[in-house]
């Protein structure tokens, strides 16, 4: 084989050693599920709201921050768990009171530009409150490997699928089979229909906030746990982008499989494509990826086609 | 729940002893402008250091009433760790009887470079920045000392070779290095690609993207390639990730070094116990038993004059380095005083002060720092130094210095620096100046 066809099938030709080649789908697909993990609170609130919720990873950092916080004051982790929620339940109302209701019926940039303001502010607020330590979060998920078959699968990866798969369930019935969940994906449709049928708006929006919270604590759990908690975990957001983008920003569904998606591309292209262009590849890869299919479905794969007739 | 952030600026104040900066500095006074990096994503790192160097600037203050009678003013300037702001931070600083300054990151060094010697205003880059500046001939306003990233690697492949029994032992040995994709993180490669073709080991370079916070692409080519040892050129949230990912892989951490600025206590605080066995390289010693550092809690805390709670830095690896940097400068300051008969030195006196020091391990020890670092000899030619290197290890709770110094080969780093000094030298038209 030419040199140039090595290095075009260089992302299968890891497959020569079947268990690396299984390594590196696994892990692909797990690290995948981890930015899945992300994506989940932006789509949330872009469903319920249409509104780019630029301040999402730093509501993934805020949240592990009080949680890490929270059980470094020595508080048992189920109670900082529930503070933690607490913490992000209020934070929905504040931001409800004090931004979202002046909002109403704006213009999505303008909603987006409040979250830009949203996201220094909490991340300012973060640093005030917790200080800037890198901080550890241990709250039982095990750590280290098992290698069935010789093929390594990590114990954190291995807990993150579980959680996202409890996390996409929980959250398809809220959606699907709920009063709420219906309210939602009405307000989304058009805030001043929802309105004239009699649905409140406001609650609606504190709500979705509060269920963005929580999601944002599952993802900053999850990513502190592997790297201590501290303030890049923010930038974490720019992973979930190139899977929201892939999987459209309204579909749950979406940025699971946009996730995987992801993250099993980009693992395959720097393992394989890596060592011949100077390494260091995935994070551009991840967006060419989801150009790719943003040119041949600009909705995203599971994201709603919008027909405006004029 | 602590203010602690709100507490930080007002401790900053507090901490400057009421020595504020003054608009015009006074006859009795020596103005340093900080740059320094208490928010952001490398706060964790910015706070010991910065905090060390003010600390010390307090203690001589308020101990010996400043260096020779001359207080020592600072004024901090928060860059984030973002070059565009950190060279806006000097240039509004610059002007207000600067003759020192710390960029503290690699990237402002690089930007501050070319206009020192029309600042008049030194460089001090300790253990960062370019290393090429420590040719005193082509770079003569910027300091290195006491020592380089090309010293290191080099001193890097030396320990390794003698825990291998050997340097022709290196010969097929695999060495990864996980490398910070920066300028920063490029700095070694030149270096030990060149020992890789003197030593016959092979190098396999793993650039990682900032921040670093997803490296499973990274640890699945460890996985593939099985390297001897790991060398880790980091930063930041991306030490903390790699040294997880290797503890999780299952790579002995025994055969993992990390670059001085991967070898904090805020590297290894995620993983604590677990990195039991982790090493980096560092040229001071870690740890707070040093006659100075108590001196430093009595005098500056003691009489609640140091930071919200500050003194848990005292002894860390970050604090102690930000010590050794008030110390090069109060020692260079001390030579230009005793040179030109003056109080308050201008950027000349202080230049010369720093191309003339001598920092012996008498006087380290006449300051109470007997043992914490190698002596440090600066000349002309060299704004390096001696270049030692240590390497420490951590042992779960605390970073131990597990060898003894190691001198960089020379023979191999310094030709490589005055190569690079000079081709500087022809791409900017500098004539480089006799030494």
């Amino acid at each position: 084989m030419g040199e140039f066809w090595e290095f075009v099938l260089a992302p299968v030709l890891i497959f020569e050693s079947w268990q690396f080649g299984m390594e590196v789908v696994i892990s692909g697909l797990l690290a995948g599920v981890m930015y899945s993990l992300v994506a989940l609170g932006f789509v949330l609130i872009y469903k319920a709201s249409g509104m780019f919720n630029f301040a999402q990873g730093v509501l993934v950092l805020f949240a592990a921050l009080n949680l890490a916080g929270f059980i470094g004051l020595g508080i048992p982790i189920p109670l900082a768990i529930l503070l933690t929620i607490g913490v992000m339940i209020l934070f929905a109302i504040v931001v409800e009171y004090l931004i979202l209701r002046h909002l109403v019926n704006q213009e999505q940039i303008i909603l987006f530009m409040a979250t830009i303001g949203l996201a220094f502010f909490l991340s300012a607020f973060g640093e005030t409150i917790w200080g800037s330590d890198v901080k550890k979060l241990d709250v039982g998920i095990p750590q280290g490997r098992f290698e069935p078959f010789g093929i390594q699968i990590q114990y954190l990866e291995l807990t993150a699928g579980a959680v996202a798969a409890a996390l996409v369930t929980v959250l398809a019935i809220f959606f699907n089979k709920t009063k709420i969940g219906r309210a939602l994906r009405a307000v989304a449709d058009d805030h001043q229909a929802a309105l004239s049928v009699g649905i409140n708006l406001r609650t609606i929006w504190i709500i979705v906030w509060a269920v963005s919270g929580i999601v944002a604590l599952v993802a900053g759990t999850m990513w502190g746990a592997k790297s201590g908690v501290q303030f890049s975990l923010s930038e974490i957001a720019l992973k979930a982008l190139p899977v929201l983008i892939l999987g459209g920003f309204e579909s749950i569904p979406g940025a699971i499989i946009g996730g995987l998606i992801i993250g099993l591309g980009e693992k395959l292209a720097e393992v394989g494509w890596g060592p011949y262009v100077g390494g260091a590849i995935e994070d551009w890869f991840a967006y060419i990826l989801a150009m790719v299919f943003l040119v041949f479905r600009p909705q995203g794969l599971f994201g709603e086609k919008i027909i405006e007739r004029v | 729940m602590r203010l602690k952030g709100l507490t930080l600026g007002l401790a900053a104040a507090v901490a400057a002893t009421g020595i504020a900066a003054p608009a015009v500095q006074a006859a009795d006074s020596q103005y340093f402008p900080l740059l320094t990096y208490r928010t952001g994503p490398y706060a964790p790192n910015g706070i010991p250091f910065a905090n060390g160097t003010i600390d010390y600037f307090n203690y001589v203050n308020l101990k010996h009433g400043g260096v020779n009678g001359v207080k020592l003013v600072w004024e901090e300037c928060e860059t984030a760790y973002n070059t565009k702001k950190g060279v806006e931070c000097f240039e509004r600083l610059k002007g207000k009887g600067a003759t020192v300054v710390y960029p503290n990151s690699t990237g402002i060094t690089y930007k501050l470079i070319p206009n020192a010697p029309k600042d008049k205003v030194v460089i001090l880059s300790s253990g960062y920045g370019r290393t090429d500046a420590s040719d005193g001939r082509v770079f003569p306003w910027v300091f290195t000392a006491p020592t380089t990233y090309w010293s290191q690697a080099s001193a890097f492949i030396k320990y390794i070779g003698a825990q291998e029994g050997g340097m022709d032992k290196l010969k097929g040995k695999k060495i990864a290095l996980i490398y910070h994709n920066s300028a920063y993180g490029k700095e070694p490669i030149r270096t030990l690609n060149l020992l890789a073709r003197k030593l016959g080991y092979k190098l396999t370079t793993l650039a990682v993207n900032h921040p670093g916070q997803e490296q499973k692409a990274t640890w699945l080519q460890i996985r593939r390639d099985r390297p001897d040892w790991i060398l880790l050129w980091g930063w930041g949230v991306m030490n903390q990730v790699a040294i997880k990912e290797a503890i999780n892989t299952g790579f002995n951490l025994e055969r993992m070094i990390g670059v001085w600025w991967s070898g904090a206590e805020t590297d290894v605080v995620p993983s604590g116990a677990a990195a039991k066995g982790y090493k980096a390289g560092t040229f001071h010693a870690a740890g707070g038993d040093f006659p100075l550092f108590h001196d430093i809690k009595k005098v500056v805390y003691g009489a609640g004059k140091g930071f919200k709670d500050g003194e848990k830095y005292i002894g860390q690896v970050l604090w102690n380095r930000g010590i050794l940097t008030g110390v090069i400068t109060t020692e260079a300051m001390r030579n230009a005083q005793k040179k030109f008969g003056v109080k308050r030195v201008n950027g000349d006196q202080m230049r010369w002060g720093f191309e003339n020091l001598n920092l012996t391990e008498s006087r380290l020890a006449e300051l109470g720092l007997k043992g914490f670092t190698k002596g440090i000899k600066i000349t002309c030619a060299d704004h390096e130094g001696n270049g030692p290197v240590l390497i420490q290890q951590w042992d779960g709770k605390k970073w131990n210095i597990i060898s003894d110094f190691i001198s960089p080969m020379q023979e191999v780093v310094r030709p490589l620096i005055e190569k690079s000094a000079a081709a500087y030298a022809k791409a900017n038209k500098i004539t480089p100046r006799k030494c």
